[in-house]
């Protein structure tokens, strides 16, 4: 009896054991350590975690998803592609608080930057920012209108000056599904990446 | 007794501990905006500012350019007695383009206690809020 008692206990015993060796294989060796979960995406309003549920103008606002229904998708920011959305008519913002009929002088203008290292060209384009933009909301604050004369990078952009200034809290943010809209000019063919490695002093 | 007011002070430590390790949950529309810098203190919730709600029906060049706004959350220090003058929000929220002013909860709808922010892409270093 007080065997058959003690191969329970013990089985019980290596059981336990095996669940916490596992347990902690778990928690140290999780296959992604870094990749977080995909934050969940256009939540109505009150359960947003900026608009308090309990203001009752909090439940007259319109959910996002309401809106977004019929427009184009896009994998970044709203999730929506706003440039493709009015190229397809889906949406037709006003260019003018009351004048729904005025309409924005597009100036079809690209500006090419070439980029160091590997990554394509940047193609800046006037038409789709003046679409929706003022020549004075780049001119002269942000940008000098002479090409070359502003300096660029990435690091600028991450701080929120430069093209970070929309792109990151307003425009599209930088994100993998986004380096190919800036970085849209493929590099010339047969131009070789420059190494800083000296082959010969 | 003692062991009681232990357990309360453990579970108080390990509240605290891991409310730090959370990160903060809040999934708000890319591009709102939190407008704090006076309505805390008047014991109004803070205004919020929905960009894409907005963005579908004028362009940026309507507030940015014709009516001033500028580039920059809080940068433009709107208050209620300007906006029944008719700048900023008041330009459009006057009862002719938009409802009017005396909606206050409507815009007024944000979590007590936000700081002046745009929810922006969490990478781009300008987007942390440093509360005032
Ligand atoms: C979203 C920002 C933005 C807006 C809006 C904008 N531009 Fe530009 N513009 C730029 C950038 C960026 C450059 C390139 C500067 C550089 O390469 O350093 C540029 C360059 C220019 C140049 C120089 C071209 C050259 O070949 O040297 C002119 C001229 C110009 N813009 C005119 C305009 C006019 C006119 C408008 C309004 C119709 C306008 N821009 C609207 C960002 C803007
Ligand atoms: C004043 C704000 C502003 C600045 C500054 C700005 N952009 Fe934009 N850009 C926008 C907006 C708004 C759009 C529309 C798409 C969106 O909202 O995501 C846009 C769209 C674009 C697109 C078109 C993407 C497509 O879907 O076709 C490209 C490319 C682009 N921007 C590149 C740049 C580059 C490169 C710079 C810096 C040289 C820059 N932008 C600076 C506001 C800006
Ligand atoms: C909003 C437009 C925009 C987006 C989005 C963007 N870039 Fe850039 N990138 C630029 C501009 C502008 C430059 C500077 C070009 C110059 O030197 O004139 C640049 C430069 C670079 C450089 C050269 C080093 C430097 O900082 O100058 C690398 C590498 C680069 N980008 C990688 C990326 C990658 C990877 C992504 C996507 C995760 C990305 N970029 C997304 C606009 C953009
Ligand atoms: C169209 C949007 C809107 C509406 C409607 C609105 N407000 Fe405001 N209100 C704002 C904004 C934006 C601010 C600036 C917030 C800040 O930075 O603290 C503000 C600030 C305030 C402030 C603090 C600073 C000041 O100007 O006194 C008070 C108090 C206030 N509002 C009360 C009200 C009341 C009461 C109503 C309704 C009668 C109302 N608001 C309706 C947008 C609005
Ligand atoms: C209906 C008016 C309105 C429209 C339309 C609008 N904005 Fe704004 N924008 C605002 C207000 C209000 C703020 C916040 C100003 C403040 O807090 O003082 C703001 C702030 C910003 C900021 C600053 C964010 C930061 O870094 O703190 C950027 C960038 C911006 N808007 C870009 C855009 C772009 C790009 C568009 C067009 C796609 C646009 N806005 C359309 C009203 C508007
Ligand atoms: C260029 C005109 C314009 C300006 C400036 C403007 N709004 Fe609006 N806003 C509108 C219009 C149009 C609507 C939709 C009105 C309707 O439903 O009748 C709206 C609706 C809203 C809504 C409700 C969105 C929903 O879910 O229905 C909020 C909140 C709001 N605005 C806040 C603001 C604040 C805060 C400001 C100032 C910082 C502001 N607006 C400035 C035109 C404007």
């Amino acid at each position: 009896m007080i065997m058959y008692k003690l191969s329970i206990l013990m089985l019980i015993a290596s059981i336990s054991g095996v669940f916490s060796l596992v347990a902690s294989a778990e928690s140290s060796n999780t296959f992604n350590r870094m990749l977080k979960p995909q934050a969940p995406a256009n939540l109505p309003p009150a359960e947003d975690g900026i608009h308090d549920p309990e203001s009752p103008g909090t439940h007259m606002l319109q959910p996002p998803k309401e809106a977004f229904s019929g427009l184009v998708k896009a994998k970044w920011g709203n999730k929506v592609d706003w440039v493709k959305s009015i190229h397809a008519k889906k949406i037709a913002p006003r260019h003018n608080a009351s004048d729904a009929t005025s309409k924005p002088i597009i100036m079809n203008l690209d500006i090419i930057r070439e980029v160091r290292g590997s990554m394509p060209d940047v193609v800046f384009p006037h038409d789709r920012h003046t679409l929706l933009l003022a020549c004075s909301n780049c001119h002269t604050g942000i940008f000098i209108p002479q090409k070359g004369a502003n300096q660029m990078s990435m690091a600028a952009i991450m701080l929120g000056e430069s093209c970070g200034k929309c792109h990151g809290a307003v425009a599209f943010p930088v994100a993998t599904s986004t380096c190919k809209l800036c970085h849209a000019k493929p590099k010339a063919k047969g131009s070789v990446l420059k190494r800083s490695v000296m082959s010969k002093p | 007794m003692v062991i009681k007011q232990q357990i309360l002070g453990l579970g108080v430590i390990l509240v605290a501990l891991f409310t730090m390790v959370m990160p903060m949950k809040a999934y708000a529309e890319y591009g709102d905006i939190v407008m704090n810098n006076y309505a805390d203190a008047a014991e109004m919730r803070p205004a919020v500012f929905p960009h894409w709600f907005h963005r579908i029906r004028f362009n940026c060049s309507v507030c940015h350019a014709d009516l001033g706004f500028k580039f920059g959350a809080g940068k433009n220090e709107i208050t209620m007695a300007k906006i029944i003058e008719g700048e900023f929000c008041g330009a459009c929220h006057n009862g002719e383009i938009a409802w009017s002013i005396e909606n206050c909860d409507v815009c007024h709808s944000g979590i007590a206690g936000m700081p002046t922010q745009v929810k922006g892409d969490p990478l781009r270093v300008s987007n942390i809020a440093t509360p005032k």
